[in-house]
C-alpha cells in the first residue's frame, strides 16, 4: 500500500515541476534524447503548427538543426510554445534547453536576465502598417494616427519615442496579446498597426483582406533576433551559437542540400573543413566531425531555410535585405571554420 | 494513559495537559510560529530570486521616467512622466469608470427590480428574461462582447453616424461637443446655481403647505423652469458665452470636442447592465420582503402606486437593500479591472500591465495595486455603513 | 413622520369610492387584467411587445433562418456565396469544435479527457440528485478520489499513459478544471476558515479575518497576477511551478474565502443548544463540528455553494488574461484564423460561446432554486 501512495504522490509532485538548471545541457540532452526549444505560440514564417502541430518556421528550423547536429535526426526537438512574457523564465528554469522565439538582443537582457544570446538569425526593426486606402506613404505622415501595439514589448517604447522625436500626436491602444491587436487593427479600432517587420509581414496573411494593406518603408528600431541559452555552460553555449555559423559559412561556401553531395568530394580546404572531411572541428564542439553535414543534409543551410520560411519562396515573400551574407550587401557574417 | 499512575503529582500534569485555555495559547504559538516561519522562508527566497534575476526592489522605480503612451487620461499624461504618474492616471480611469458605473447600474438595477415586480405581466418577464441572461453569462464574455460585437461593428471615422452633426459615432469612439466657456458663462452657471437652490426651497415651502393644507403645487414644471429656463434667460441676455466645439473629421481622427474610447464604453455598458441583474434582484427581494399590508395599506388611503413605491414601499425595503448593494457596489470596482481584456487604461491594465512588464517589480507593484483595491473596498463599505446607520435611525 | 403633529391636513369628507373592477374570465379578462390594466400599462406592452420583436426576429433569423449549417471554409459563409444575407456561420464552430473542448490536448489522446468527463458526470448526478442513495460514499468519491483519478488520466506521465503538458490543455477542458479544482479544494479549506473566523482563540480568529477579508476585498485578475508573478518569487527557485497549476492556487485561495463566507452563515443558522447538546455529552471540538454542527450547517449552504460554483464558473474566463486559454480564450483565438474570418464569424463565436455558459450557469441556479425550496418545506 505505502509505496504506491508514494509513488502517487512523487508522481503528483513532478508532474509539475521541472527539472531545475543543469550546467550540462549537452549530457542532458543526449540522455533524453530531445532537444527542448522554446518557440513562439503561432508566428507565420518563424514558429507556426499547422492543425496537426507540425512546427515550420525560421526559428523552428534553427531547433530542427541544433537536433541534426546533435542526433543525426531533426525530428528529436520538443517544441514548447512560449508567450512573450514566460519565455525568459522558461530558460532560466532549465524548462528549455535553447530559446529560439523571435527574442531581441538587447544589453539588458544579455547581461541581467542569466541568459546568452548566441547569435543573430534575423535582423529584423520595428516598422509600420497601414491600410492602402488611407494613401499614406511614409511613417512621418502619420500625425494625429491610433496606433494599435502590443503592451510590454520594446515596441510600446519604440513607438512613444518615435512619435517624441518627429513631435507628432497619436493614441496608442495597446493590447496584451498579438492576436488581440491584429484583430483591433483588422477591425479598423486603429489606422496604423507596428511591431517587427517580420512579424508585420506574418500578421498581414492573418488580415481579411491581406492586399488592402502596406507597410511603410521607415524602420524606427534595431532588432537583431536570435536563439538565446542559460548562462554557465559554455559548452551548449558554443553549440548553438556554432550551429548557426555552420549555416552562414554553408551558404557561403556554396553547401546546400543539392550540392552537398558534391561539396564531400570536393578538394576546396574550406569546404573540406566545413564537411569534416578535414581536421575534427566538430568532435571539439563535443559533437561528431560530420555535424555540419548532418545540419545540411536535415535542414539545409541558412539561405535554403530563409527562402523557405521567410523569403521570396514563403507566404510572407520578405526580401533578404540585412540578412543577406556580407558578401551579398547583408550583415550576416560568421567567423570561419578552421 | 495517566490513570494507572496514582499519586499527587499526575493530577496537576493532567490538568494542564487538558487544560482548554493553556491548549488554546499553545495552538496560537503554534499557528504564529509557522506564519512567522512561512514568512521568513518566503521573504529569504524572494530576496534571493530577485538578486538572482536581478530585479531592483524598492520604490524607487515610481520616479523613472514611463515612456509608454496612454490612450485616456483625466490628468495631464505625456510619455515622459514618471511611473508614479501614471499610476494615478490609472487609478483615475479605474474611479471614474467605477463612478459612472454605479451611477448606471444603480438606474437599471432598480428600474429592472421594479419592473420585475409590475403588475403588467409582459414587462415582469421581460426583466425576468434580463436578469437571467446577464447574470448567466461571464463579465468578460459580455465586455468582450460589447466591445468586439458592438462597438467594433461601427462604422470608420471617415463614416460616422452623425447625431445631429455634433456627435458622431464610429469605431474610434463617440465623439460629443466640448463646452467652452466664454465671458460671461459664470453668470450662466451662476443662474443656474440660483435655480437648484430656489426649487430646493420651493420644495420645503411646498411639502409644508401639503402637510397644512392638502394643496398640490406643480413642482415638477416649476423646478424645470426655474433649472433650465432661468440659465437660457442669463444666456441669452449674455449673448452667447457657452459655445460648443465641435468634433471634426482631420486626418485619421476626429478632432476637438471629447471623445468617449470604445474600450470606456464597452466596459462602462457590461459592468453596469451585469451589476443591474444583480441589483435587480436585491431590489426585487427588497420590495417583497416589505409585507403586503404596506402596500394595501398605502392603497386604501388612496395612494397611486408610484406614490407608494416610492413613498412606502422603497423607504423600507432600503433597509434590507443596503447591505447587499454595497457589497455589489464593490463587484463593480474590482470587476472593472477587467479592463485590462479590451485595452482600457485602468490602474490595473496600465500598473500591475504595463508597468509591471516594463519594470519587473512584481511584489512591489502588485503591492501597491492590491492596497488600492483594498482601500477603495473600506472606504466604499464605510460609506455604506454609515448610510446604512442614518437609514435605520430615521426610520426608528 | 411628522403627520402626527395636529396641524396636519384631514380630508374634510370621505372621498367616494371607485366603482368595482368588472370581472371577465378567460384569456381577455387575463389580457385585461395583466397587460391593458391602464393606459400607461398599455403602453408599457406596447412597447415590450416591439422590444421582443426587435431582439427576437432577428436572432432567430441569425441563429436559424440565415444560418450556414455547412461549408469548408470561409468561402462558404460570405454573402455572394450564399445568396442572402448570412446569418451564423455554423461550420466555423464544427471546424474549431476540438479545439473549443479540448485546446491542443494530442488528437489521439482525447479519450482521457472524454473519460474524465464521463467520471464526473457519473459521480456528479447522483450527488445532485436528493433521493440518491449512499451520499457520504458519493461524496468521498467525488471530492476525494476523483481529482487524483482525474489528475492522473489528464497529466498522465504514469501508469503507462503518455505525458500531456499542460500548455497544451485548452477550451472547456481548462474551464471545468478550473472550476472543479477551485470548488473542490476551496470546499475544505473554506470550513476550516469559517470555523476559524468563529473560533475562540484571537490568533486563530484575527488570521481567518485577515484572510477572507483580505482575498474578498481585491479582484480575482490581481489574485492571478500574483499567482503568476509573484508566487514563484516567494518560493525555493528550484521550484519551478506550471503555468495551470499556479492559477489553480490562486483560483483555490481566492474562492475559499468566499467558500468561508457562505459556511459562516450556514454556522450561524445551528442554533446554540446544538453546540451545548454535543458539550453535555462530553464531545470534543472536533467531534461537535464533524458530527452534529457541520452536517446540519453545510446541508442549509448547499444553494450558496451551488452559487459560489456558478460565479467561480464565470470566473474561470479570466484566466485567458494571464494567457492560459479556456473556452472563451479558445474562442478569441480562434477569432484570428484568417481561414473563417468573414463579417459573422464573430457574432457566431459569441452565440455559440453566451449558448454555452448560459446552459450551464442557468442549469445550476436552477439547481440551486430547487435545493432552496427543497430545504425551505423541510424547515417548516
Amino acid at each position: 500500500m505505502k509505496p504506491v501512495v508514494i509513488r502517487l504522490a512523487l508522481a503528483a509532485a513532478f508532474a509539475f515541476t521541472a527539472q531545475a538548471a543543469s550546467a550540462q545541457t549537452l549530457k542532458t540532452v543526449k540522455d533524453r534524447g530531445t532537444v527542448v526549444c522554446g518557440v513562439s505560440q503561432g508566428l507565420p514564417g518563424f514558429s507556426n503548427p499547422d492543425d496537426k502541430g507540425n512546427w515550420t518556421g525560421l526559428d523552428v528550423d534553427f531547433c530542427r538543426a541544433v537536433a541534426a547536429a546533435i542526433f543525426n535526426d531533426a525530428t528529436k526537438v520538443k517544441f514548447t510554445p512560449l508567450s512573450a512574457k514566460d519565455r525568459f523564465t522558461a530558460l532560466q528554469s532549465g524548462e528549455i534547453d535553447v530559446l529560439s522565439r523571435n527574442s531581441t538582443w538587447t544589453s539588458s537582457r544579455d547581461t541581467s536576465l542569466g541568459l546568452n544570446f548566441a547569435a543573430v538569425n534575423y535582423y529584423d526593426g520595428q516598422g509600420f502598417m497601414v491600410r492602402k486606402a488611407l494613401k499614406v506613404n511614409s511613417a512621418l505622415e502619420l500625425n494625429g494616427a491610433s496606433v494599435c501595439t502590443q503592451t510590454g514589448t520594446t515596441t510600446e517604447l519604440n513607438l512613444a519615442d518615435f512619435f517624441r522625436t518627429h513631435k507628432m500626436k497619436y493614441e496608442v491602444i495597446a493590447f496584451a496579446t498579438a492576436d488581440e491587436t491584429v484583430k483591433a487593427y483588422d477591425g479598423g479600432r486603429c489606422d496604423v498597426f507596428t511591431t517587427d517587420v517580420s512579424q508585420l509581414y506574418a500578421e498581414k496573411l492573418k488580415l481579411t483582406n491581406a492586399n488592402d494593406h502596406v507597410i511603410l518603408p521607415e524602420v524606427i528600431s534595431k532588432e537583431p533576433l536570435g536563439p538565446v541559452v542559460r548562462h554557465g555552460d559554455d559548452q551548449w553555449f558554443d553549440i548553438v551559437k556554432w550551429t548557426h555559423y555552420a549555416m552562414i559559412n554553408a551558404e557561403e561556401l556554396g553547401v546546400s542540400q543539392k550540392t552537398l553531395d558534391e561539396a564531400l568530394k570536393s578538394t576546396k580546404p574550406d569546404v573540406k573543413r566545413l564537411v569534416g572531411t578535414e581536421g575534427n572541428y566538430g568532435e571539439q564542439l563535443g559533437l561528431t566531425k560530420d555535424w555540419i553535414v548532418r545540419i545540411v543534409k536535415l535542414v539545409g543551410n541558412y539561405g535554403e531555410t530563409f527562402d523557405r520560411n521567410v523569403g521570396p519562396g514563403s507566404k510572407l515573400g520578405i526580401a533578404r535585405g540585412l540578412n543577406n551574407l556580407w558578401n551579398n550587401g547583408g550583415i550576416q557574417y560568421a567567423p570561419p571554420v578552421r | 494513559m495517566t490513570g494507572e499512575r496514582e499519586g499527587p503529582a499526575a493530577r496537576p500534569r493532567l490538568a494542564v495537559l487538558y487544560n482548554p485555555k493553556l491548549r488554546g495559547i499553545f495552538y496560537q504559538l503554534v499557528l504564529l510560529a509557522i506564519m512567522v516561519w512561512l514568512g521568513i522562508e518566503f521573504a529569504l527566497n524572494a530576496k534571493t530570486n530577485l538578486q538572482a534575476q536581478k530585479i531592483a526592489t524598492g520604490f524607487g522605480f515610481l520616479d523613472n521616467t514611463a515612456g509608454f503612451g496612454v490612450n485616456q487620461s483625466l490628468i495631464a499624461y505625456q510619455e515622459s512622466d514618471t511611473y508614479g504618474r501614471v499610476f494615478f492616471v490609472g487609478l483615475l480611469n479605474t474611479l471614474v469608470v467605477s463612478a459612472f458605473g454605479i451611477a448606471l447600474a444603480t438606474a437599471i438595477g432598480f428600474l429592472v427590480g421594479v419592473a420585475r415586480l409590475s403588475n403588467n405581466w409582459l414587462i415582469a418577464r421581460l426583466a425576468g428574461v434580463y436578469v437571467e441572461v446577464i447574470r448567466n453569462l461571464p463579465l468578460l464574455f459580455q465586455i468582450l462582447f460589447w466591445y468586439l460585437a458592438v462597438l467594433g461593428a461601427l462604422p470608420a471615422p471617415r463614416n460616422a453616424i452623425s447625431v445631429l452633426d455634433g456627435v458622431f459615432l464610429s469605431n474610434r469612439g463617440i465623439a460629443v461637443p466640448r463646452p467652452l466657456f466664454g465671458e460671461g458663462s459664470g453668470l450662466v452657471l451662476a443662474a443656474f446655481a440660483a435655480g437648484i437652490v430656489v426649487t430646493l426651497m420651493l420644495r420645503f415651502w411646498a411639502q409644508a403647505r401639503q402637510e397644512k393644507t392638502g394643496q398640490q403645487f406643480p413642482l415638477g414644471c416649476a423646478a424645470a423652469g426655474l433649472i433650465l429656463g432661468l440659465p437660457l434667460l442669463v444666456m441669452i441676455a449674455a449673448g452667447f458665452p457657452i459655445g460648443f466645439e465641435l468634433p471634426q473629421l482631420r486626418g485619421f481622427n476626429f478632432v476637438g470636442g471629447v471623445t468617449m474610447i470604445p474600450e470606456f464604453t464597452a466596459l462602462l455598458i457590461a459592468l453596469s447592465t451585469y451589476t443591474a441583474a444583480f441589483i435587480a434582484e436585491i431590489v426585487r427581494s427588497g420590495i417583497q420582503a416589505v409585507s403586503r399590508g404596506q402596500t394595501e395599506a398605502a392603497y386604501s388611503l388612496g395612494l397611486k402606486p408610484g406614490r407608494t413605491m416610492s413613498m412606502v414601499v422603497i423607504p423600507q425595503a432600503m433597509r434590507v437593500i443596503i447591505p447587499p448593494l454595497t457589497s455589489q457596489y464593490l463587484n463593480l470596482t474590482k470587476n472593472s479591472s477587467l479592463a485590462v481584456g479590451i485595452g482600457y487604461p485602468d490602474l490595473f491594465a496600465v500598473f500591475a500591465g504595463t508597468t509591471l512588464n516594463q519594470t519587473g517589480q512584481a511584489i512591489e507593484i502588485l503591492a501597491v495595486t492590491m492596497a488600492v483595491y483594498l482601500v477603495i473596498s473600506l472606504i466604499t463599505s464605510a460609506l455604506m455603513n454609515w448610510y446604512n446607520s442614518r437609514l435605520q435611525l430615521v426610520e426608528r | 413622520m411628522t403627520g402626527t403633529t395636529q396641524t396636519a391636513y384631514v380630508a374634510p369628507a370621505i372621498t367616494a369610492p371607485l366603482p368595482p373592477p368588472i370581472a371577465v374570465g378567460g384569456p381577455v379578462g387575463w389580457v385585461r387584467g395583466n397587460l391593458l390594466n391602464s393606459w400607461s400599462n398599455a403602453i408599457v406592452t406596447i412597447v415590450s411587445l416591439y422590444l421582443i420583436w426587435a431582439v427576437a426576429v432577428p436572432l432567430i433569423n441569425f441563429l436559424i433562418i440565415d444560418a450556414v449549417w455547412d461549408g469548408a471554409g470561409r468561402a462558404d459563409c460570405l454573402p455572394e456565396k450564399v445568396g442572402h444575407s448570412v446569418g451564423a456561420c455554423w461550420p466555423f464552430i464544427g471546424a474549431k469544435f476540438s479545439q473549443l473542448v479540448y485546446g491542443f490536448y494530442p488528437w489521439n489522446l482525447h479519450w482521457r479527457v472524454d473519460l474524465t468527463f464521463a467520471l464526473g458526470a457519473v459521480l456528479l448526478v447522483p450527488l445532485m440528485i436528493p433521493r440518491a442513495p449512499l451520499k457520504m460514499l458519493n461524496s468521498i468519491l467525488f471530492f476525494g478520489v476523483f481529482p487524483i483519478v482525474a489528475f492522473f488520466l489528464l497529466v498522465g506521465g504514469s501508469f503507462g499513459l503518455e505525458h500531456v503538458e499542460t500548455r497544451s490543455w485548452g477550451g472547456l477542458l481548462v474551464t471545468l478544471v478550473v472550476a472543479v479544482t477551485g470548488i473542490v479544494v476551496s470546499l475544505p479549506l473554506g470550513i476550516l476558515l469559517a470555523l476559524g473566523r468563529r473560533s475562540h482563540m484571537p490568533a486563530v480568529q484575527g488570521m481567518c479575518v485577515i484572510f477572507i477579508e483580505f482575498w474578498r476585498g481585491v479582484p480575482l485578475i490581481t489574485v492571478l497576477f500574483f499567482a503568476t508573478y509573484m508566487l514563484p518569487l516567494f518560493l525555493p527557485n528550484t521550484w519551478t511551478i506550471d503555468a495551470l497549476l499556479r492559477v489553480l492556487v490562486g483560483v483555490a485561495l481566492f474562492s475559499a474565502a468566499y467558500m468561508a463566507e457562505v459556511v459562516r452563515g450556514g454556522l450561524q443558522a445551528i442554533p446554540r443548544g446544538q453546540f451545548e447538546a454535543a458539550s453535555a455529552l462530553g464531545l470534543g471540538y472536533w467531534k461537535t463540528m464533524g458530527l452534529i454542527v457541520l452536517p446540519q450547517a453545510l446541508r442549509l449552504v448547499i444553494p450558496g455553494i451551488v452559487n459560489n460554483f456558478i460565479g467561480l464558473f464565470k470566473d474561470t474566463t479570466l484566466v485567458l488574461i494571464v494567457s492560459i486559454f479556456d473556452f472563451l480564450g479558445q474562442m478569441r483565438a480562434a477569432f484570428a484564423d484568417p481561414n473563417w474570418s468573414t463579417p459573422v464569424t464573430l457574432y457566431t463565436g459569441f452565440a455559440f460561446c453566451g449558448i454555452v455558459y448560459f446552459v450551464f450557469c442557468f442549469s445550476m441556479s436552477r439547481y440551486s432554486l430547487f435545493v432552496e425550496r427543497r430545504l425551505n418545506t423541510s424547515h417548516r
